[in-house]
């Protein structure tokens, strides 16, 4: 009923995996020295992943129709 | 604790999309039905996220990785025998009633099996219970950004609860259910660092096990004796207590759950929602109760509390409700950081509108159409639920100051919640499944039942008659006490008074309801094949760690 949720989420996401991919390289030193390795890279990259998937699905979804 | 410029653009994204999912679905609100009932709508797997997701209050997320770092593995038995069973018992077996009768909440259901005064009793009471929880979701809210950003108590209050009165207001349940899979994601999406993180340092599982005590680590085998495990209970109690009575008790008759359910564009759709949601439940304990472990080895304080219990065997006194946002602190850097603290925000927000939709629902069909203003218009009634939600909104803003000055009401209100939880699914039970069962049965066993719990409590437990290992203990003692004065007290009436015709009960009780919902859907999506599958994976985690 009136929006399909896999759009809002996917965008929501898309955008929250650049801001947190950015922000891997961005304080690329202070994620190394509290981590190890740079997570907030790889977490970025993961969640901007998982919204385009959603967005892919979306798509679909809404071409079917 | 300092933010960055991402941490901010997160959190105001976050808002942002909450309030543009409430504006874009205020067009597709027409009727009363639609605000409350998502006009029936909706596919199985949103509602079913959205049945766990109404659960995740602050209490729910931050209160079990407290409870797990103070209690360790034995959390988990708060999903694996305290939800999931509940969970595919109310999606096989009770959900015809709820949906095929057509009742629009729980207490109408109650209404139309039994009579006025027992819906009364349900509605007054849950009305209640729900605006104190959104209240005390708000105040913890409003403690933990004071503690942890230096943000005002007041500003974090207000802001955030008028974020869930607008999108309430406009968009209503399907509003209220969209930003719940929402926030549902973001809490998995928040808390999984801190999980893996948290594992890679203390160098992995094994690594956990190896450095926490035994009864730390271990479901089931500590149980024999309440002594011999940290929370003070043995498998009966854990079994009966919250396993049967607290477990079904609110899973399958909790308004706030099950008009998730009702949202469902059909009656098998219904039937899913709770076993759908059954899966992320089952994995949750992933999420919550190995974060609590692992801060009993990396938060100095935790550490030094076990220390002095494992020493000298007293319990030290500390405050595990900061468990999580210390974790958050611990591990998230700047970016992250705005991930988790959106993670909670949502946490709280979801809490606070799952308690606001159920709340306005249950006033405005059970209180205002029964005994306010009856036989208005549809337009009125979706009117008065927009009203309903304003006025449930700021009631809770005062609550939540009235839970700042009165501390301790947060420790009482899951009693108060078993007080008035457990009998009543001893009256679903028989109101489902024994058509015998009569009015004056069902609403005088409620009565007698609340009032045992609070009996047992008052007069027995705090007057010293008898002991219990733990509060938490006692409480699932007193559950048990309520459900089975509750069980009787109405089977003895029911015997003395006269039942209602049969032909008044038909989709209201289970002899008298045709089997009309199985109908040609493949079996991987029917639900006795579901809650199977359910089942025997949670038997498997039990085993695991036993």
């Amino acid at each position: 009923m009136g929006i399909d949720i896999k759009y809002p989420i996917g965008l929501f996401f898309t955008l929250v995996g650049i801001i947190i991919t950015i922000s891997g390289l961005y304080h690329k030193q202070e994620v190394i020295s509290k981590l190890g390795f740079n997570f907030s890279l790889i977490w970025g990259i993961v969640m901007l992943a998982f919204g385009l998937i959603m967005l892919g699905l979306h798509y679909i979804a809404r071409r079917k129709s | 604790m300092a933010l960055s410029i991402f941490d901010y653009l997160i959190i105001i994204l976050y808002f942002g999309f909450v309030l543009g999912i409430g504006y874009f679905l205020k067009k597709a609100i027409k009727t009363s039905d639609d605000y409350f009932l998502s006009g029936r709508s909706i596919p199985a797997w949103i509602t079913g996220i959205a049945f766990i997701a109404a659960n995740l209050g602050a209490l729910e997320v931050m209160g079990m990785v407290a409870n797990s770092a103070k209690y360790g593995i034995l959390t988990a038995h708060f999903y694996w025998i305290g939800a999931i069973p509940a969970m595919a018992f109310v999606g096989v077996f009770m959900m015809p009633f709820y949906y095929g009768s057509k009742a629009r909440s729980v207490p109408e259901y109650l209404r139309l099996r039994f009579d006025e005064k027992t819906r009364g009793f349900n509605a007054i009471s849950f009305a209640v219970l729900t605006l104190l929880m959104s209240g005390i979701n708000m105040y913890a809210m409003g403690i933990i950004f004071k503690l942890l950003l230096g943000w005002s108590f007041h500003f974090s209050v207000i802001v955030s609860a008028v974020i869930v009165l607008l999108y309430v207001f406009f968009g209503g349940l399907t509003s209220s259910i969209y930003n719940e899979v929402l926030q549902f994601l973001l809490i998995v999406f928040g808390l999984f660092p801190i999980s893996y993180l948290g594992l890679r340092e203390v160098g992995g599982w094994n690594e956990l096990v190896k450095r926490l005590p035994d009864n730390f680590t271990h479901l089931w085998s500590t149980l024999s004796s309440a002594s011999q495990n940290p929370m003070g209970i043995e498998w009966f109690g854990m079994i009966f207590g919250l396993g049967f009575v607290l477990s079904f008790g609110y899973w399958c008759t909790d308004f706030l759950v099950v008009q998730r359910a009702l949202a469902s564009k059909d009656i098998n759709a219904a039937r899913r929602t709770p076993l759908i949601g059954a899966f992320p439940k089952m994995l949750f304990p992933f999420f919550v109760v190995l974060p609590g472990m692992i801060a009993i080895l990396v938060i100095p304080e935790f550490k030094t509390a076990l220390d002095t219990l494992l020493k000298t065997g007293h319990t030290a006194n500390v405050n595990y409700n900061m468990a999580l946002p210390l974790l958050i602190k611990h591990y998230l850097p700047r970016g992250l950081l705005g991930l988790g603290l959106t993670a909670l925000l949502a946490s709280f927000m979801s809490g606070m509108a799952g308690n606001v939709t159920a709340f306005n629902t249950v006033w405005t069909f059970d209180i205002y159409q029964s005994y306010i203003r009856p036989g208005k218009d549809d337009k009125h009634y979706l009117w008065m639920g927009k009203m309903a939600t304003v006025f449930g909104v700021l009631v809770s803003i005062a609550l939540t100051y009235i839970v700042m000055y009165f501390n301790n009401l947060m420790d009482y209100m899951q009693l108060l919640f078993s007080f008035f939880n457990a009998p009543l699914f001893a009256t679903f039970l028989l109101g489902m499944f024994w058509k015998r069962a009569t009015s004056d049965g069902a609403f005088w066993g409620l009565v007698s039942g609340t009032s045992a719990a609070a009996a047992h409590y008052f007069l027995i437990y705090k007057a010293g008659i008898i002991h219990y290992g733990s509060e938490m203990s006692a409480n699932f003692y007193g559950a048990i006490v309520a459900w089975v004065v509750c069980f009787l007290t109405t089977i003895i009436i029911s015997y003395m008074t006269k039942p209602k015709p049969d032909e008044e009960m038909v989709k209201l009780v289970y002899s008298l309801t045709p089997k009309e919902y199985k109908d040609n859907i493949p079996f991987y999506l029917k639900p006795g094949f579901l809650a199977a599958i359910v089942l025997i994976s949670t038997l498997i985690l039990n085993i695991i760690f036993w």
